[in-house]
């Protein structure tokens, strides 16, 4: 039985965004017997919705509301109003993510400490470390169903895979694997095994990939502790004169704006939305918005170091075939300030369509040097770079001139490339053609950062209240009742996807935010 | 009965469902519906050297000479458009004269590929320009009908994935 609140019910904890923090929040909660209203801006798409077809999936699922972009990162050039790629829709961006999953480094829940500090960064220690977090990650993979963890089988090799297995062999790689991923390679949860069907970002249609949407989501709401709001835009989160919030307004499908009270507020709408909605959130006692005491909210934007390395050889590899990312090189992960830069960055396969791979191989780029590289898209092998990202200041979201289809203002997104990024991304792209160039790639090539998959940062978790937004629990410095539960709460990026680290803050949280409603500190 | 098949998540069940979805994808229309041959020199809006010129653009631009012209007219109709037609007038006009002014009669007569690239990138910062270009990228390589010349095979999952059908299949490493 799905449960259904008043709106005047000012026990339940209200849940703003439902994907990988979101998402796992509300169900974990739900289990323990906490009433969770969880707002969701998109709408629900299940397995048998998603659309196997590039263009017309991107139209079904991703975030396409307004927002502006600034910086010299060449996405605000490129791709100005669409600065990220993520998902608007109940699950999140777990309908689109690949499935890796793999913990941060030891030494990456210390940055500063390990890295020293780097002229133009804000580095910074995360509160907690990885003895810390080692049971919540076994709780996560066991969530996730995570393969060449637990003792689960990894999953088989395809052709874009050995491609760059072979290749790695050769340059010396040893850390070379189909990957941790949350992608099934054999039952498992009563979900089915990867059947190689090859559109893992537009959704599985198999469910072999773990997906809130069709995990979590439901699982909770058969607790009758869940009740999901599709198509909720919050505009505001409120609060009494103590400064405690006390529910948010949001907007339904037609407009109409709603207030839910609540007893607390977790903000999960990925690192666009989640300082947004603070920022927006201003009040004559918060005339900065919310949590913000610190000036940080917004600020420290990450989002990976990435680009994409493409090979060409004489005969076919047919990447688009099989998993997307199943497929990894950790040898360069490691912190090796020898190479000209510190932190590292993972190597994992990666393949887009056609249509996609016309979009995004040198966006702007006409002529034959761009077409002669789409001629041999059937004999293309392809990898991405995951790097750590420094955090900068002056990397952040603000709010824009422009507004939404509500009034709200929408997120300006300012990012330029520190030098360690830029000094990585080379090196990375080095080595990556190198790869293709081991097993006879015939041309390769660097293509650059697509729009961000993995946003982090915006609402960092520090130690000190004046170094960050939130505590080690994500619940913000400044209001008891007021948390983070998505990505915006990293301190430092890591060199490591970040789905299975924000899974298990969030199930980390739920334990805690249950434990002190209990004790009555919340 | 294993928990899959309660919930119809049996490999067999999803085929069975994809089946349907496939077939409804064919029935149903398309993004471009490719038109017969005889699309060229067709307009009604603008002249039929203004959608030459067009087609010779689009060609010029993301040039592949497997792929013939009744793809790039699919992706270049749009202009033949009252809403478009001022921007095309002036677009082709400014054309024209960075052509004159490299010494050609226009860009259309230019004989060889790279004289008329040399004329394209004189405007290639232009509005009119970008809109073509950008336009081509999914107006060209997003119909259907273009995919198999680049041996791109599209959705998979109404024929069960590639488990079965080469996902792994590579024999020259």
């Amino acid at each position: 039985m799905v449960a259904k609140f008043d709106l005047n019910d000012d026990s339940v904890v209200v849940i703003i965004g439902t994907g990988a923090g979101g998402g796992v929040l509300a169900n974990e909660l739900a289990q323990k017997g906490v009433k969770v209203v969880a707002l969701e801006a998109g709408g629900r798409y299940l397995p048998d919705d998603y659309i196997n077809d590039e263009w017309e999936s991107f139209g079904q699922l991703a975030w396409l509301d307004a927002r502006t972009t600034s910086g010299d990162w060449r996405v605000a050039k490129d791709f100005a109003g669409l600065p990220a790629w993520i998902v608007k829709a109940v699950g999140g961006t777990t309908t689109h993510w690949a499935g890796a999953s793999i913990r941060f480094q030891e030494h990456e829940w210390k940055a500063l400490t390990t890295y020293g500090a780097v002229e133009g960064a804000n580095l910074l220690d995360w509160p907690i470390d990885a003895a810390e977090m080692a049971p919540w990650y076994a709780l996560a993979e066991t969530k996730l169903g995570v393969t060449l963890t637990e003792g689960r089988a990894g999953l088989p090799g395809s052709n874009n895979y050995k491609v760059f297995e072979a290749g790695a062999k050769k340059l010396g790689y040893k850390e070379v694997h189909t990957g941790r991923m949350a992608i099934n390679s054999s039952e498992y949860d009563e979900r089915p095994a990867c059947q190689q069907t090859g559109f893992c970002f537009q959704g599985c249609k198999w469910g072999a990939k773990w997906s809130a949407a069709y995990t979590d989501i439901p699982r909770g709401e058969a607790t009758g502790n869940l009740e999901v709001r599709e198509h909720a835009h919050v505009a505001r989160i409120l609060h009494d004169d103590s400064g405690k919030v006390t529910g948010v307004e949001y907007f339904d499908k037609d407009g109409n704006l709603h207030l839910q009270k609540a007893r607390i507020v977790s903000v999960a709408g990925n690192s666009f939305e989640s300082p947004r909605l603070l920022l927006n959130s201003a009040s004559a006692m918060f005339p900065n918005g919310l949590a913000n005491s610190s000036d940080q909210v917004g600020r420290n934007y990450m989002r990976h170091t990435t680009g994409s390395i493409y090979g060409i050889f004489d005969k076919p590899v047919r990447m688009w075939r099989g998993t997307t990312m199943a497929g990894i090189i950790q040898d360069e992960a490691r912190h090796d300030p020898s190479r000209g830069f510190v932190g590292g960055y993972e190597l994992e396969t990666l393949s887009l369509g056609l249509p996609f791979m016309a979009a995004f191989l040198n966006p702007g780029g006409w002529g034959r040097g761009f077409t002669t590289a789409l001629d041999h898209y059937e004999n293309m092998a392809g990898m991405w770079i995951v790097g750590e990202d420094m955090p900068q200041a002056t990397n952040r979201v603000t709010l824009s001139d422009t507004k939404d289809q509500w009034g709200l203002p929408v997120a300006n997104v300012h990012f330029d490339d520190h030098p360690n990024d830029v000094a990585m991304r080379n090196h990375a792209y080095k080595q990556g053609m190198a790869i293709y160039d081991a097993v006879g790639a015939t041309r390769s090539f660097p293509t650059p950062p697509y729009p961000s998959t993995h946003n982090l940062g915006t609402n960092r978790m520090s130690e000190r209240p004046e170094d960050g937004v939130c505590n080690k629990w994500g619940q913000t410095h400044d209001i008891a009742n007021l948390f983070i539960s998505d990505g915006s709460q990293f301190t430092t990026g890591a060199s490591e996807n970040p789905t299975l680290t924000i899974v298990a803050l969030a199930i980390r949280q739920a334990d805690h935010i249950a434990r002190e409603m209990a004790a009555g500190n919340l | 009965m294993s928990k899959l098949e309660r919930k119809g998540l049996t490999r067999r069940a999803l085929l069975g469902r994809a089946v349907a979805v496939g077939a409804l994808a064919i029935a149903g229309t398309g993004f471009i519906a490719a038109p017969n041959a005889a699309w060229a020199m067709e307009v009604s809006v603008i002249t039929p050297e203004q959608m030459a010129t067009l087609m010779q653009m689009a060609r010029d631009i993301y040039p592949h000479d497997q792929v013939a012209d009744r793809f790039y007219a699919v992706a270049v109709k749009v202009y033949d458009d009252a809403a478009a037609k001022d921007l095309v007038d002036a677009g082709i006009a400014a054309l024209n004269a960075a052509a004159q002014a490299q010494g050609h009669a226009d860009y259309l007569s230019i004989g060889w590929e790279e004289d008329r690239v040399k004329v394209l990138q004189a405007v290639e910062g232009e509005v009119f320009f970008q809109t073509v270009r950008a336009g081509l990228v999914t107006g060209l390589y997003n119909q259907k009908d273009v995919w198999p010349i680049f041996g791109y095979e599209g959705e998979s999952f109404s024929q069960g994935g590639y488990i079965d059908r080469g996902f792994d299949d590579i024999d020259w490493l």
